[in-house]
């Protein structure tokens, strides 16, 4: 694959990975927050509405209870008692003080006759001789038989509402006994109501006017728009969710009082019904939040790491896949050299044996006796050398090729490095080029062919002095332990290898090295042998300033094949 | 001194004629054939033959059967194995079978001759011995 798209590929496989990883993590995260918030929402409003429902019906049981109780108070009080006992104004003033004394709530009694003209009074202001003839409640107790008037401030600014009964007396003319009742209780009743931040209570009439004094003055008309449209359960209470004039959602608990003529209304902003749900809501997906960012955070760090690997896998491989295919090309390679020296080698045995017979015809022929007879005597030598010459090729290339018949032994390589660099030492004299060791002394002996080892040494060295050339320069060999190998490194000064060439060097018949003077196969023989041995040779190499050769050794070879 | 009888045997005819020629011109009495059958027939009809210079790569019957068979038939010929460099094993296994030497291929006309005559005397060496022996023998019978 070209490097570009194996990068795409590989970038393509982490967002693969990171998105299957978020996906796996995510969707039953987000499914289990969104069916709990669900479940928890559906049950908290069914709870919030119970809440204020019950709020409500209780309220309005205690109010209505205790409208009817004045009510029925006052009823008894008329029934048991004649106009002429009522118009008399101890008699009064005695009930008054029973009333209050037992109720509390009464502040007065009054009995109006039927012109508006209150003829007795009990109480504690001086309302005798008062005209109700143009009040309201008036004219509506008048045509019923009781009536509860709507709360108003009255002559002394405080809250209170009237009960008026209306009483026929023996001869036919009605009498309204009337009561003026503290609302003090009552209110504080639903004056108390408080849910949450913003819930509470407070009664409506049927136009709109408070009856008791909401908590939020602000509200104070906020309330008449939802409320006066719908019907009134007179009886039940009904729950209305709607936006007040504040923008914000509330929920209201509606149930009528009086018959319906007041209202009684618990209300709640949505926002603190549920401010529980909502805080709940909040916690989840802020909990899904940093779930989904650290799931996408180590998915990303886990398929980056997880594809790295991949990666170099895939490239160790390739290169051991190149490794092998270059010893696959070496071992052919060897092997058509092998077929095609043997070849060679019965012709030019022939060669050199007809040359070698005509030198013996000339030496013992007296017939040519001319100045051609040098000429023909130096022409069948050059052809007797130059077939010893193929010959050492063939030679060669035979023992590049050939099966090792050597026979294996534990070896010092210490020792042998030594022996061989004694060898050489000759011919570097030659050249000016020093050759020292660097030996460490722990290595372990390996198992190996002497005279195999000594090949591949002495072609490394003879290498190296070549590469250093005439004018002088360095040649190093050291030993060292690495792991399951003992590394023996060959370094020289001398002109390096060009990078072009470098993949190449191991190549049979690959020179560079005049005609004549090399036949190209000796590092291709040390790396036959090397390779054979379970072991790796290797080269750095920087032009101008020198090249190593790094031949490792297994301590514990066994051969390649058997 | 006796004529040296020397068979040559290669499936390579050039290089058994030329050699032919120059063995003949060192003085030797030399018969070239061209397989190992041609060889046993050769040494089977000339019983003068002292030594056999013996290819180990050859069609048909090779070198070293040729040899055994040699061996087998005529122990007291000595062969001298020639061989190219990829067959210095088969060589080395002739020589255990009972081959006198070996010589690789392209071979000095020196060397061979040298190795000739080293077979020649040990054949010479070896049947004096025999004939020693029977004379002993054949003395002792007298006693």
């Amino acid at each position: 694959m070209e490097p570009d798209k194996t990068r795409q590929y590989y970038r393509l496989l982490v967002r693969m990975i990171v998105i299957l990883m978020v996906c796996i993590s995510i969707i039953p995260l987000v499914s289990i927050g969104g069916v709990t918030i669900y479940h928890f929402s559906r049950s908290l409003k069914k709870s919030v509405v119970t809440h204020l429902e019950t709020i409500v019906w209780e309220h309005k049981i205690n109010i209505d209870t205790f409208l009817n109780e004045k009510l029925a108070n006052m009823q008894a009080l008329a029934d048991s008692s004649t106009i002429e006992q009522l118009l008399d104004n101890s008699f009064l003033r005695a009930r008054l003080d029973v009333f209050q004394e037992r109720y509390g709530e009464f502040v007065d009694l009054g009995v109006v006759d039927d012109t508006g003209h209150q003829r007795t009074y009990a109480g504690l202001f001086k309302l005798e001789d008062a005209m109700y003839s143009d009040a309201d409640w008036f004219k509506k107790a008048m045509m019923r038989e009781f009536f509860i008037s709507d709360v108003f401030l009255g002559l002394r600014g405080l809250p209170h509402f009237i009960i008026a009964i209306k009483v026929r007396d023996g001869g036919g003319r009605f009498w309204i006994l009337r009561s003026t009742i503290d609302i003090e209780e009552f209110t504080s009743l639903v004056e108390d109501v408080s849910i949450g931040k913003t819930g509470h209570a407070f009664i409506l009439n049927r136009n709109g006017y408070f009856q008791t004094k909401p908590r939020f003055k602000r509200q104070e008309l906020s309330f008449l728009s939802p409320i006066s449209d719908v019907v009134v359960p007179k009886t039940g209470v009904s729950i209305i969710e709607d936006e007040g004039e504040t923008g914000n959602k509330t929920i209201y608990a509606i149930s009528g009082l009086k018959d319906g003529e007041w209202i009684l209304v618990c209300q709640q902003d949505s926002a603190d019904a549920f401010s529980s749900l909502h805080q709940a809501r909040r916690l989840v997906v802020f909990i899904s939040l940093i779930t989904f960012v650290s799931v996408m955070v180590i998915s990303f760090f886990l398929a980056r790491r997880l594809v790295g690997r991949m990666e170099t896998a895939y490239l160790e491989r390739a290169k051991m896949h190149d490794q092998v295919i270059e010893a696959g090309k070496l071992a052919s390679i060897g092997e058509l050299a092998a077929g095609i020296a043997h070849e060679v080698n019965n012709p030019v045995a022939i060669m050199v044996e007809e040359a070698g017979w005509m030198e013996d015809l000339l030496e013992e022929d007296e017939i040519i006796k001319s100045d051609n007879r040098d000429e023909f005597q130096r022409a069948l030598a050059q052809i007797k050398a130059q077939g010893t010459r193929c010959k050492q090729i063939t030679h060669k290339l035979l023992s590049f090729a050939r099966k090792t018949d050597s026979k294996l032994s534990d070896l010092q390589l210490n020792d042998l490095i030594k022996e061989v660099v004694g060898l050489s030492r000759r011919t570097a004299r030659y050249s000016n080029t020093k050759i020292d060791t660097d030996l460490d002394l722990k290595i372990p002996p390996i198992t190996a062919s002497p005279s195999e080892v000594q090949q591949v040494l002495l072609n490394l060295i003879n290498n190296a002095i070549d590469a250093v050339g005439k004018d002088g320069g360095m040649v190093m060999v050291t030993t060292r332990s690495g792991g399951d190998y003992v590394v023996v490194d060959v370094s020289d000064t001398g002109c390096g290898i060009p990078e072009a060439q470098v993949q190449r060097i191991f190549d049979p018949f690959f020179t560079t090295k005049p005609v004549g003077q090399g036949t190209g196969l000796g590092l291709s023989i040390c790396y036959g042998i090397i390779d054979r041995m379970g072991g790796r040779i290797s080269v750095n190499s920087a032009v101008g300033k020198g090249t190593t050769f790094h031949v490792r050794f297994p301590v514990h070879t066994g051969e390649k094949e058997a | 001194m006796i004529t040296t009888h020397v068979m040559l045997v290669d499936d390579e005819e050039p290089f058994v004629e030329t050699m032919t020629k120059r063995l003949t011109k060192k003085g030797l009495n030399v018969a070239g054939v061209f397989s190992g059958h041609e060889a046993l027939d050769k040494l089977a009809s000339n019983r003068m033959i002292d030594v056999v210079v013996l290819d180990v790569k050859m069609p048909g019957m090779d070198g070293l059967e040729a040899l055994q068979e040699i061996k087998k038939r005529f122990p007291l010929v000595e062969v001298i194995m020639l061989t190219g460099h990829a067959t210095v094993e088969s060589a080395i296994e002739g020589m255990r079978l009972g081959a006198f030497d070996y010589l690789m291929k392209p071979c000095e006309m020196d060397q061979l001759l040298s190795k000739i005559g080293e077979a020649k005397d040990k054949k010479r060496l070896h049947e004096e011995k025999i004939r020693d022996a029977k004379i002993r023998e054949l003395s002792s019978q007298f006693d």
